[in-house]
């Protein structure tokens, strides 16, 4: 039982627990996509009437948890970093990592929890790679708010809730100071 | 700033090739067991690391460890992890270990539950080993809390990381030691080096991307006492035992084994040594802390200016 990957918890939907999974679709596609759904007027006022109109929010979150589960392991944490991580979704490693892998991938590129499953963060540097995109994995995540699970994160990106969720430095030099929420 | 002083920080800024080794706190009461190991470093280290329930096994405390071996003098270095505690105890675990002049902590996310002796358990992780070291800087430098809360006054340790140049993916690997950089790490230690060739490419990058001008790096060595030892190691994750290591060990016979382990830890220190910008070297011994001054000392690693200082004194 220890070592086991039971067949339920592919996509890490079961249980809510984190469970690495590679994206099914491709950067480039995920990119054409995040570009449509970037913060705009008119989502704007979406994301507003469904806060608005409980039915509609909740019915509005389950697509989303529908679809973002099944393309990304999705856990609806609420703080997407999709755009940041070449769309490998890094609430699906098992430590919740934000910033990178930990030190115990296996030689083959195993996620150390889950032998047989590929490192999320492995997946997302060879996306990132393959698409000359590596310097979006330098940017430095904020911690997330624990609060905002089960929430929607499309209506509260649209909103520009996630302004400050990394930092856009990509030189290493010394990060500002984390602000308080 | 509370700021104890640091004889880490010392021989980094001074740019002296620095040691520090591990204490494995027990799993018990005792506090015979810390002390006993931190006399055994006391002349060879300019600091020691004191585990925090290392490997996903509960173990003593690294806070009450690391005021036991400051009892007896051994610099502590305090391992802190995300796995067992959110952000409210990490960051009171912290002002705790400035309290009570504990001047180096050593921030890291932890072992997955699931290895060690409680894998029912809740991992934790509200933190990552990124955001808990930029955290600690920006309570320390900003003098306040993640809540935005002031501290008075602002804790003063140096602040320390890991990274491991091993795992992969390994093109992305200097680039997580920048990010650990970036968040506040002034030092860091490495997984164990067995391969030299590919350790000394990782500190090469590291160097391009400015980093090692930045933070100190200590490479993690130790010796492989056993082939029960070995077989152990190659089933940690993250551990790289090169082949030519294992026939190594290997090709002696067993009871020579220790002797040779020794000899191969002392010659991989020699070799790192000759590595431009490293910072020094942390000699992981899990258990056998009576095995370091051997190894530092074959080599040419002899007691730190402290202990000399002692030795006058006294």
């Amino acid at each position: 039982m220890e070592n086991a990957v039971h067949a339920s918890d592919a996509g890490g939907r079961v249980a809510n627990r984190p469970v690495p999974t590679t994206p099914g679709i491709s950067l480039p596609l995920a990119l054409v996509l995040g570009r449509l759904l970037r913060p705009q007027r008119h989502l704007y006022a979406l994301a507003v009437w469904l806060e608005a109109t409980p039915w509609a929010y909740r019915a509005f979150t389950a697509v989303e948890k529908a679809v973002k589960g099944k393309l990304f392991g999705c856990r609806m944490c609420a703080q997407c970093a999709l755009p940041s991580t070449a769309y490998a979704c890094p609430m699906s490693c098992p430590k919740e990592l934000r910033n990178g892998p930990c030190g115990g991938v296996a030689a083959n590129g195993d996620c150390e929890v889950y032998p047989g499953l590929r490192c999320v963060w492995l997946v997302a540097y060879e996306r990132a790679a393959a698409a000359g995109r590596t310097a979006d994995l330098r940017r430095l995540q904020r911690p997330i708010d624990q609060r905002e699970w089960g929430l929607s994160s499309w209506v509260n990106y649209w909103q520009n809730r996630d302004a400050g969720l990394w930092n856009g430095d990509t030189s290493f030099a010394p990060a500002p100071p984390i602000e308080p929420r | 700033m509370n700021a104890p002083g640091s004889r880490l920080r010392d021989a980094l800024r001074e740019r002296r090739f620095a040691v520090t080794a591990e204490i494995s706190p027990p799993r018990g009461a005792d506090p015979d067991a810390i002390r006993s190991g931190a006399r055994l470093l006391h002349d060879w280290v300019d600091a020691a690391n004191v585990t925090d329930n290392q490997g996903a096994m509960v173990r003593l405390s690294s806070l009450a460890g690391c005021v036991l071996a400051l009892e007896e003098d051994v610099e502590p270095v305090m391992q802190l992890q995300c796995r067992d505690r959110n952000r409210l105890a990490l960051q009171s675990d912290l002002l705790g270990a400035a309290a009570l002049n504990i001047p180096n902590v050593l921030l890291l996310t932890g072992d997955h539950q699931k290895f060690g002796d409680h894998p029912e358990a809740r991992g934790v992780f509200d933190l990552d080993s990124v955001q808990l070291l930029w955290t600690a800087r920006t309570m320390r430098d900003q003098g306040r809390l993640l809540s935005g809360k002031t501290l008075k006054p602002a804790p003063g340790w140096l602040i320390g990381g890991v990274e491991n140049p091993f795992a992969p993916p390994l093109a992305f690997r200097a680039e997580r030691l920048g990010k650990k950089v970036a968040a506040g790490a002034e030092f860091v230690q490495t997984q164990y080096v067995f391969d030299v060739a590919h350790f000394s490419a990782w500190m090469q990058a590291s160097r391009d991307l400015g980093l090692t001008q930045r933070c100190g790096i200590l490479a993690g060595v130790g010796p492989i006492r056993s082939l029960r030892a070995l077989e152990r190691m190659q089933q940690i994750p993250g551990i790289v035992v090169p082949a030519a290591v294992e026939a190594r060990l290997r090709g002696v016979p067993p009871a020579a084994v220790h002797d040779e382990s020794i000899a191969m830890c002392a010659e991989i220190i020699t070799e790192l040594r000759e590595i431009p910008d490293l910072a020094g070297v942390h000699v992981m011994a899990f258990g056998a802390e009576h095995l370091v001054p051997e190894i530092l000392e074959r080599a040419g690693l002899g007691r730190r200016a402290h202990a000399q200082v002692n030795e006058h004194v006294g």
